[in-house]
């Protein structure tokens, strides 16, 4: 392993972020002979009762910042694993109901990827396209329901804009409806309020590890009045009212509750610190010619800022920005050497998605972090252009549209 | 993605001293220079190689060359490790040049092995309209 220079700036808050140091040490009180290592299960010793009492202290803590009764909580892996099982539990058992589900083209793969294995089971699904700005809206949503549409599922904020849907009002028009409403929140706590009791949500998924909590475990939040019920992908002695069978982690979920206690108490000094980062660095970047913002600058989070430096490519210049952490939409950072389909998906050019970087911040983000990301910035974008074939045919008035590219 | 050393070597001394790496340009209309472009925006990558080149004997050697490169780290490598191995070859030697040379040399990742095929590509072009010229 290559050792990391303690100088390296962390700016991927939006790929994981780094556990609270708060939160690791509640949960090493889990693990150890001398910690609470039971099994929440185990209803005969207070080594069970002793767990339980703490998986249900997390549920509480949950349950608290996103406003919905403990007993709506059910603790799975991940957000990945929350979104399959809304997904494919909905689908699956209300299948008699109908076999149409709407979901759009900038949600992440844990939800496409389970929409196209439900596609090859039969369902019909429609993905719908964002507007430019990386919006989902109501109107879309309304227009793509059917008679036969079972469940809709859109993501709340884009993990690579930022952008922020209308959850409510998309809501009320798949309730009005008569489907089930499904919202992939794994972005959101800790960066906006949510509250269950007045949102018309049947299903959200949560992570723990985008907020400060350990990677491994997220939670499904599925509603009981009036109640939904979903079918179980996992069978094995019925824990979590059956809808999730498996041994607790109980150091997990205690992570992932403190966590969230946590983030209920903190989001509005995250949140302050963060906006004033953000205007600053967006203020900044704006100064770099042909540097355009991906998504909805006015209707987004501030922890997210998704850039395109156009005529430079988005891994060179990651590369290029070595003390940094970002990631890019450019394909030459994926697996698949396909750039962003979140990026393609908002109508631009090809080269935009992969010349874009994205930049997010969090709880430990340091003002000297932003201070000399901008500096850097800037310096190799400047750079990376001389030698760019593509800026010299611009400063050379080539319009790069009407030539004739080899494609390859 | 995990590069070898000598990608991120290579790049980064093209980056900090583009002048002592070759990163310019020559007019494409003399008469001695041959230009090749390869590659398309939307793809993520674009070469542009030129050669200046000087008769010597029956054929032209490579005096001098330039470029510049749109693209990831390894593409950017891929470049400006070709142009090391041109300079002072004759035509006929640099038509022979394989991106396999290229690969072994920046221990290329085999997802990266189409940046060499794009450096080969860019001094077929170039030559071929060095030839076209004289």
């Amino acid at each position: 392993m290559q050792a990391i220079s303690k100088s390296t700036i962390y700016l991927d808050y939006a790929s994981t972020t780094p556990v609270d140091p708060r939160v690791a040490n509640k949960m090493m009180n889990f693990l150890t002979p001398q910690g609470e290592f039971g099994n929440p299960a185990s209803r005969s010793h207070r080594f069970g009762w002793a767990a339980d009492e703490a998986v249900e202290e997390a549920r509480s803590h949950v349950a608290n910042l996103v406003n919905c009764d403990p007993r709506e909580i059910v603790w799975t892996s991940g957000a990945t694993e929350a979104d399959n099982l809304a997904i494919k539990g909905i689908a699956r058992f209300y299948k008699s109901k109908g076999n149409h589900i709407i979901t759009s083209k900038i949600e992440h793969k844990a939800v496409l990827d389970p929409c196209r294995q439900l596609e090859r089971e039969g369902f019909e699904v429609t993905y719908l396209d964002p507007d430019e700005g990386g919006i989902i809206t109501p109107e879309a949503i309304k227009n793509a329901l059917q008679d036969n549409t079972v469940l809709v599922s859109v993501m709340h904020i884009n993990n690579e804009l930022g952008t922020i849907n209308d959850i409510s009002s998309i809501g009320k028009v798949v309730k009005d409806h008569g489907a089930f409403f499904h919202v992939d929140a794994a972005q959101s706590t800790g960066k906006v309020e949510i509250d269950l009791s007045i949102l018309p949500v049947d299903l959200m998924s949560f992570s723990a590890h985008k907020t400060y909590g350990p990677k491994g475990i997220g939670a499904l939040y599925v509603r009981r009045k009036p109640r939904v019920r979903i079918e179980a992908m996992i069978h094995g002695g019925g824990h979590e009212r059956g809808m999730r069978s498996g041994t607790l982690a109980t150091h997990q979920i205690v992570g992932m509750g403190e966590a969230f206690r946590l983030a209920q108490k903190e989001m509005k000094a995250d949140i302050k610190k963060i906006n004033i980062f953000h205007k600053r660095f967006l203020k900044e970047a704006m100064k770099i010619e042909h540097a355009y913002i991906n998504g909805d600058v006015n209707n987004k989070v501030p922890n997210i800022l998704n850039i395109s430096f156009n005529f430079v490519e988005g891994e060179s210049l990651i590369m290029g920005l070595k003390d940094i952490a970002v990631s890019s939409g450019s394909a030459c950072t994926s697996a698949s050497l396909e750039p962003s389909y979140v990026l393609r998906a908002l109508g631009r050019k090809d080269e935009l998605a992969h010349s874009s970087i994205r930049f997010s911040f969090g709880r430990f983000t340091e003002e000297d972090d932003v201070n000399r990301t901008i500096e850097i910035l800037g310096n190799v974008v400047e750079r990376l252009r001389e030698l760019s074939p593509l800026w010299e045919m611009h400063l050379d008035g080539i319009d790069l549209d009407a030539v004739e590219w080899e494609t390859h | 993605m995990a590069y070898s050393k000598k990608v991120v070597d290579k790049f980064e001394n093209t980056l900090n001293n583009p002048q002592a790496f070759k990163v310019g340009k020559f007019d494409p209309k003399e008469v001695n220079v041959g230009t090749g472009m390869v590659g398309a925006p939307a793809c993520g990558d674009v070469m542009k190689l030129q050669i200046k080149c000087e008769q010597k004997g029956n054929t032209h050697i490579i005096k001098d060359v330039k470029f510049k490169t749109y693209g990831c780290g390894s593409a950017i490598a891929s470049s400006s490790e070709l142009v090391e191995m041109l300079i002072g070859k004759t035509l006929e030697e640099a038509k022979e040049i394989k991106n396999k040379e290229i690969v072994d040399a920046l221990e290329l990742p085999p997802i990266k092995i189409h940046c060499s095929v794009l450096a080969e590509d860019s001094i077929k072009q170039a030559i071929k309209d060095f030839e076209s010229k004289q």
